[in-house]
């Protein structure tokens, strides 16, 4: 699938869109498992099996009931893409780490837009994944949800009473969903809040891990919440107390920007003209430092302190510093080195607003 | 900064581990990550969320080993389904197929009980094979609500109640 145009650009379609709290939250996500009855999950079927199970549920891809929901889509096994391929379509989280190197007879469903990915024989059977821009997490269910009756209205899934929806992890069972938000979370961090805040959330519940890096230290300031519970509460429950609390964590983080611009103006901006003016000139470029640098940045145009282009640009440049991306823009197998100088390269091309690296 | 590893090429992947609340940061280079492999997020033998329940799960053996008075050997309980037994199951804390909930359910409730909010599913219901389950969840709404109305001596509504429970006990029996 080399030079296919899911590789090719780093920006989804859906993420062009700005969603709502678009300034804080980058997405917002659900994923579903689940498993047929009367096959063994992923990691103990037969070749055979697995082969069975991949016919069955892309025989579903086939029967034009998709489209309506989802628009155009495209079915692809995994054994057609290259190594590259899968890293970049890891990258810009439209398979899981886990489909690209561990299944067998997996496959991707992937509608035209990319915010929708359906993956065959990854650690369940289905993976039901549905990505909105900004802050979406209803509107991301009730899609996922209506793709996963598609599905139910052909195949037999694993189900019982007590115990819902049967999952290979019983961290997944019951209603089988992960909710999550991404947020970007600069303000808290640069308050030293953010440590209250996260701890506070793992005790409602919900999980928080940096996008980059572990707990404070995420790396660029992402930082994702997600339910840690599947079963004992409806998904209903499940999404409504994730809003929730996201919300809190925008309100927080709002006040905070507030509170720097009224108490530190001229040292959040400077920082944040720092930032601009080394990614607008440096010559080599870490993957850290880049991440750093690009939050003050979005930052800076979020608090309108620069006259960048915005989110789109800041959200393409994500994914297009990712070690597999750049090799993929730059059609060269690359040391880390070179890497950094690259990437150094890039992000200085997109942020003067030159074209398009293209590819080439 | 260089990798503390070889000292030769720049540090790219920098991590911090937290063992016992002991903070230990690590800075180092691609190839020496590759050549160290553990405890990096994203790699392949990284700490997993299977580790960690597998955790849980010894744990619970060895209270029932502490309990039931030393070392007695239970049989094995296997799926006749997948043919896991649960021994490999606590290993790798992952099911085979969805007739090991069934295998081991007399084990589950512990387990379920830590990872999450409650034993029981509440949340949707396959269309296609959930009728009955619907009803029956209705049904315990229902008896619940019949139970506050005695309370409140709503008679009349509580009669309402009772017919619609008995309507959607006749509609199971004839599922």
């Amino acid at each position: 699938m080399t030079n296919h145009r899911f590789t090719q650009h780093a920006l989804s379609e859906w993420m062009k869109d700005e969603g709502p709290e678009s300034e804080i939250v980058i997405s917002s996500r659900i994923r579903i498992a689940r498993n047929l009855r009367h096959q063994p999950f992923p990691m103990l079927s037969t070749n055979q099996q697995a082969k069975e199970v991949m016919e069955q549920l892309t025989e579903v891809s086939r029967s034009g009931k998709l489209t309506p929901i989802i628009g155009e889509f495209e079915t692809i096994p995994l054994s057609e893409l290259t190594e590259l391929d899968k890293r970049v379509l890891v990258e810009k989280h439209l398979i899981s780490p886990s489909l690209a190197n561990e299944s067998r007879s997996g496959a991707v469903i992937l509608s035209e837009n990319e915010s929708v990915s359906i993956m065959i024989n990854e650690e369940d059977h289905l993976r039901i994944q549905c990505l909105y821009p900004g802050f979406q997490i209803q509107e991301a269910w009730a899609l996922a949800s209506g793709i996963d009756d598609i599905f139910e209205e052909e195949a037999d899934y694993a189900f019982d009473e007590r115990r819902g929806y049967l999952t290979t992890c019983p961290t997944n069972v019951g209603t089988g969903i992960r909710a999550s938000v991404m947020m970007h979370l600069p303000a808290l961090v640069l308050t030293s809040q953010i440590n209250r805040i996260l701890s506070a959330v793992t005790q409602v519940g919900l999980a928080v891990r940096g996008l980059y890096g572990e707990g404070s230290e995420a790396l660029g300031n992402l930082f994702q919440v997600s339910n840690q519970v599947t079963l004992g509460q409806s998904e209903n429950e499940i999404i409504d107390n994730l809003y929730g609390v996201a919300r809190q964590i925008i309100e927080h983080e709002k006040a905070a920007r507030k509170r720097l611009m009224q108490d530190s103006r001229l040292r959040i901006e400077d920082r944040i003209r720092r930032s601009f003016g080394i990614l607008s000139y440096a010559s080599v470029m870490d993957s850290k430092e880049a991440a750093q640098r690009l939050s003050d940045v979005r930052l800076g145009a979020d608090l309108g302190l620069l006259p960048v282009a915005g989110t789109q640009v800041l959200n393409e440049l994500l994914v297009m510093t990712q070690p597999g991306f750049l090799q993929q823009t730059f059609q060269e197998k690359l040391s880390a080195e070179q890497r950094d100088v690259r990437r150094a390269e890039l992000i200085r091309k997109k942020l003067s607003g030159e074209s398009d690296h293209g590819g080439a | 900064m260089y990798c503390q590893e070889c000292g030769k090429k720049p540090a790219t992947l920098h991590f911090t581990k937290i063992v016992n609340g002991e903070k230990t940061e690590f800075h180092i280079c691609e190839s020496c990550a590759r050549e160290k492999g553990e405890g990096i997020p994203g790699a392949p033998n990284s700490f997993s969320i299977h580790s960690l329940l597998s955790g849980l799960l010894d744990f619970e053996q060895l209270g029932n080993a502490g309990i039931g008075g030393g070392m007695k050997q239970q049989p094995a309980q296997r799926c006749e389904e997948c043919g896991l037994t649960y021994a490999q199951f606590s290993k790798i804390g992952r099911f085979g197929c969805s007739n090991c909930y069934q295998a081991f359910a007399d084990k589950l409730d512990p387990l379920l009980k830590r990872v999450h909010s409650g034993t029981v599913h509440t949340g949707k219901i396959p269309k296609r094979s959930g009728g009955q389950i619907k009803c029956k969840r209705e049904i315990e709404q229902l008896r619940r609500d019949l139970q506050a109305k005695i309370e409140n001596e709503e008679f009349e509504n509580a009669a309402q109640l009772r017919d619609r429970i008995r309507e959607l006990e006749r509609k199971i029996a004839d599922l």
